[in-house]
């Protein structure tokens, strides 16, 4: 139920919030969006389809992760009354619009985070009970998500960089990522004023080994079978970014045609990187050609990893056997050399695992890290799931182990999904830290650097915010046989309706005897024929 | 949201006969008018319901597909589908080719296409979600694209696909819809009105079985196999491994294929489709509810979609002065002092928060049981007249 805000103890009453301008053009955000933010009051919406997982030790570090399945985490305004009400209204809708089931979101799989999920925007102090996060791990993401997402760009995917879009080779892929942020920013520089921000990323790590290139060279039309022709006429800004980074300081390792106009230079995650910009609104672009076809080739090959160990990764499994008891556990690695910074760990676990939380144990190197903060908030059968919340402690160049033993429960046979022996779910992990960069950054000016890098706000050179998600877990439940009850009751019956059956009859049917009739005309002839032959008659 | 523009002649079959009389050029405008509205329709929708899940039902998400496609291509946009696949074959890992369905071998026709909306998957297919859309008894959050919001001058293509059996169909091998339980649901619609004529077409074993419960007037249904027959699939794929589309579906794909927005092809030739020698089972046909005769009713009343469009010769000038506009929106407020990003990590902030309040409830009955029977027996024992040292 919701309380007013003077009878809840934390409830600043004087402050107001962020004053967030109305929603009102809609030259170029969709108006399905829009309408939304401003009827249930939402600050921050952010929301994720994906498919796949995000393999950071063979990947490097993700400009963006997300996890499997669809995730959905809004930061609502504090003039909101009822939170509860308005994010079950916000997934209902949400659903319709990207043809999800996100109206599988209820209590059962939301929780309120209280340190990890900050807002990425601007905010005038946090309370976290305006925060609500969903996972739904079993969301399978198809053409049918991407269609609505398309629809979303002011030029669809007529034309600019979207025509590249077509789902028959996005699927055809080993992670496919698309979400939708929305969140209020500055204006300009000065930021006297807000303004709303719709950011849609699209993240796909192709596979061209698997798909029968069999070289590491890409080109646009070899991975989307099509290539650019022109930048949306809306469009103030429209440009490829092209990773040609030198490893291990040697240059001409790889050629990009066409040459580019202009070469970007900055410090991303904590590397420096280089990349070759291709601006589809400066003119000389298309001189040549009608169409861009952005190729890389790489001069020597290439031995298998080059890509740096990423300073911060975490991997999780589900240990155990039978189908009573298991363990969660939760490997995380801090590979920087002399740095150790604290990460925060959110794990949402559903209710029919049962946690114990007192077997919960963290080790690093061999010895006991006690974590500086922790907020357990326990399940509520079929109400609310597990939240567990730590900060740890990473030393550097360490592997820290928690592990936590669950049992699990039996469910009502009407919970069960129709294909029960797929297993059930866990959804991934959560871990939000500050990573120290190698190198110092400096403090870039947002305007110029590219989009891919100004999503999460950083407030000083040296360390970036970075947030990895583990993998999902498959847990069996212990899943009766269906076709019982009919069996059962088919069985039953039968036994009954004999026994019963049989001794009804004895005990109340009266029994005569029967006169053996004449017969008929046949038998009469039959009989004489009989007496003839010496047999005894019919 | 189905309320084209009706043109000014008059409407329905209540011509104003005592015109006619007066000219002749009049009585051709009204043999034209009875024409135009000689099936009483105004929108069209169409509900698809694949019910079956597994990768080796395929066949039936491919049948439903198709239906899709034909229906789309003849007009039926998509806010007038309901959609609703069991599982997902697309984007299935077991598919070799991803994104794509197909429903002819050697992959000739991708019936998932790039432009598809599915407004009901998964597990979301059930048969009370089923009876609901039918119905309209639906929560009240339900988004739009997820109700069938049909009316009296509606015509209503019910299509359903997968595994049955006499007088049943298997939803998601879970539940099951009796033709008693559907044919129930008909008669609600009918009772509220939210259909003119229906089209139900259904593609299992033993469809015909889930037709012969229906009493409510304006239907029309069709069955790919009799009571006591199984409905065969096509053909399989070798590539993909799994039977691509079922006969009946197959044979009537085929002939939707022909058919254009405008064509005159009548109820009839949709009878034939699907001979026994070509689909082994026997269609079957039901339009004793029917009050139409089928030879009057094309196809393009059910799969196509109506568009009544009144042709003018006026031009319309739209204003090209949209200055005045812009100053009409509201100015923001700007803040006095430059506004901040909250931080993402706030470490001292986090170990420093405040411990959450337990929310306070008033004790139960056992701990004011208990309370009073110690207090009670502390009384006993040591007398009443204690009570002034304590109070």
């Amino acid at each position: 139920m919701p309380r007013p805000c003077w009878a809840r103890p934390w409830c600043d009453g004087g402050r107001q919030g962020l004053t967030l301008p109305a929603v009102s053009h809609y030259r170029l955000f969709p108006k399905a969006l829009g309408r939304l933010v401003a009827a249930l009051g939402v600050q921050e919406l952010h929301l994720a389809l994906t498919q796949g997982f995000w393999r950071t030790r063979t990947w490097g570090q993700p400009p963006l992760q997300a996890p499997a399945g669809a995730e959905l985490w809004v930061w609502f305004q504090p003039t909101v009354m009822d939170v509860d009400k308005a994010w079950k209204e916000l997934s209902n809708i949400l659903s319709g619009i990207f043809c999800a089931s996100l109206n599988f979101i209820d209590s059962t799989n939301t929780v309120t985070p209280t340190a990890s999920f900050k807002p990425l925007g601007l905010a005038n102090g946090t309370d976290h009970h305006l925060l609500r996060y969903a996972v739904l791990p079993r969301e399978v993401v198809c053409t049918e998500n991407l269609t609505p997402w398309k629809k979303l760009l002011p030029c669809g995917s007529k034309a600019g960089l979207a025509v590249l879009l077509k789902a028959e080779r996005l699927f055809h892929s080993s992670y496919h990522s698309q979400a939708v942020h929305i969140r209020p920013i500055c204006r300009d520089a000065s930021c006297l004023a807000v303004s709303w921000e719709l950011r849609q990323t699209l993240t796909v790590v192709f596979d061209t080994f698997s798909s029968g290139q069999g070289k590491k060279d890409w080109s646009l039309f070899k991975m989307f079978s099509r290539t650019l022709t022109d930048a949306c006429p809306l469009a103030s800004q429209s440009k490829v970014y092209v990773d040609i980074s030198p490893k291990n300081k040697e240059k001409e390792l790889l050629e990009v045609t066409p040459t580019p106009a202009s070469v970007y230079e900055a410090i991303v995650q904590g590397d420096k990187r280089t990349y070759a910009v291709y601006d589809l609104l400066s003119p000389s672009l298309f001189n040549t050609s009608r169409s861009l076809n952005v190729q890389l080739k790489w001069k020597r090959p290439q031995d298998s990893s080059e890509l740096p160990t990423p300073v911060l990764h975490a991997q999780r499994y589900v240990s155990g056997y039978g189908l009573q008891t298991g363990e969660i556990s939760t490997l995380i690695y801090n590979t920087h050399p002399y740095r150790a910074f604290p990460v925060i760990l959110l794990e949402t676990v559903p209710w029919y695992l049962r946690l114990y939380v007192h077997t919960l144990t963290i080790i690093t190197k061999g010895k006991e890290n006690k974590p500086s903060y922790i907020h357990y908030q326990p399940a509520q059968d079929r109400r609310r799931p597990h939240l567990l919340e730590m900060l740890i402690q990473l030393p550097a160049n360490s592997i820290t182990k928690i592990t936590i033993q669950f049992e699990r429960a039996l469910l009502k046979w009407t919970e069960y999904t129709p294909d029960p022996n797929h297993g059930f779910y866990v959804s991934s992990s959560v871990l939000s830290a500050l990573v120290p960069s190698v190198i110092a950054m400096k403090d870039v000016d947002v305007e110029q650097s590219p989009l891919f890098t100004s999503l999460f706000p950083s407030s000083d050179g040296s360390s970036y915010f970075v947030r990895l998600y583990t993998e999902p877990l498959l847990v069996n439940l212990p899943t009766p046989d269906f076709s019982m009850p009919y069996n059962v009751i088919c069985l039953t019956c039968t036994v009954v309706a004999v026994c019963y059956g049989s001794f009804y009859n004895l005990l109340t049917r009266t029994f005569h005897v029967e006169e053996p009739t004449r017969g008929g005309l046949a038998k009469r002839l039959a009989n004489i024929i009989r007496k003839f032959r010496g047999v005894p008659p019919l | 949201q189905g309320r084209d523009l009706i043109p000014v002649l008059s409407t329905g079959e209540a011509a104003p006969r005592f015109l006619c009389s007066k000219s002749n050029s009049f009585s051709i405008f009204q043999d034209q008018a009875e024409q135009f509205f000689r099936s009483g329709h105004t929108n069209n929708w169409a509900v698809l319901v694949c019910t079956s899940r597994f990768w080796f039902n395929y066949r039936h998400v491919a049948n439903t597909l198709s239906v899709y496609r034909s229906v789309k291509r003849l007009g039926i946009p998509d806010s007038h589908i309901v959609l609703m696949l069991a599982d997902d074959m697309a984007c299935n890992p077991r598919n070799p080719k991803p994104a794509t369905v197909f429903s002819h071998k050697n992959m000739e026709l991708n019936v998932y296409g790039d432009d598809v909306e599915v407004d009901y998957r998964s597990y979301e297919v059930t048969v009370e979600n089923f009876l609901r859309v039918l119905t309209g008894r639906i929560p009240p959050s339900t988004p739009r694209s997820k109700r069938l919001l049909s009316d009296d001058r509606s015509n209503i293509l019910i299509y359903m696909t997968g595994h049955g059996g006499n007088g049943f169909l298997k939803f998601q091998d879970s539940e099951e819809i009796t033709n008693v339980e559907l044919a129930d649901a008909f008669e609600q619609m009918w009772q509220k009105r939210r259909y003119n004529e229906l089209l139900f077409i259904i593609d299992t074993c033993q469809g015909a079985s889930m037709y012969e419960r229906f009493y409510s007037p304006n239907i029309m249904a069709l069955a790919s196999s009799q009571v006591g027959e199984d409905s065969l699939s096509h053909q399989p794929d070798l590539a993909i491994g799994v039977h691509l589309m079922d006969r009946y579906t197959f044979y009537v794909l085929e002939f939707l294929e022909e058919i254009h927005p405008a064509s005159q092809t009548n109820m009839n030739d949709l009878f034939q489709v699907c001979p026994k020698s070509l689909c082994v089972s026997t269609p079957g046909h039901r339009t004793d509810l029917f009050q139409r005769d089928p030879q009057n009713v094309l196809i393009t009343d059910f799969f196509g979609s109506v568009r009544k469009v009144e042709i003018t010769t006026e031009t319309v000038s739209l204003d090209s002065d949209l200055a005045g506009f812009e100053s009409n929106l509201p100015k923001d407020e700007l803040a006095t002092e430059p506004l901040k990003y909250a931080e993402q990590l706030p470490v001292a902030q986090i170990i420093h928060q405040k411990p959450k309040q337990k929310d306070w409830h008033p004790p139960g009955g056992f701990i004011l049981g208990l309370w009073a029977l110690i207090i009670m027996v502390f009384f006993k024992t040591y007398g009443i007249k204690h009570m002034k040292h304590i109070f």
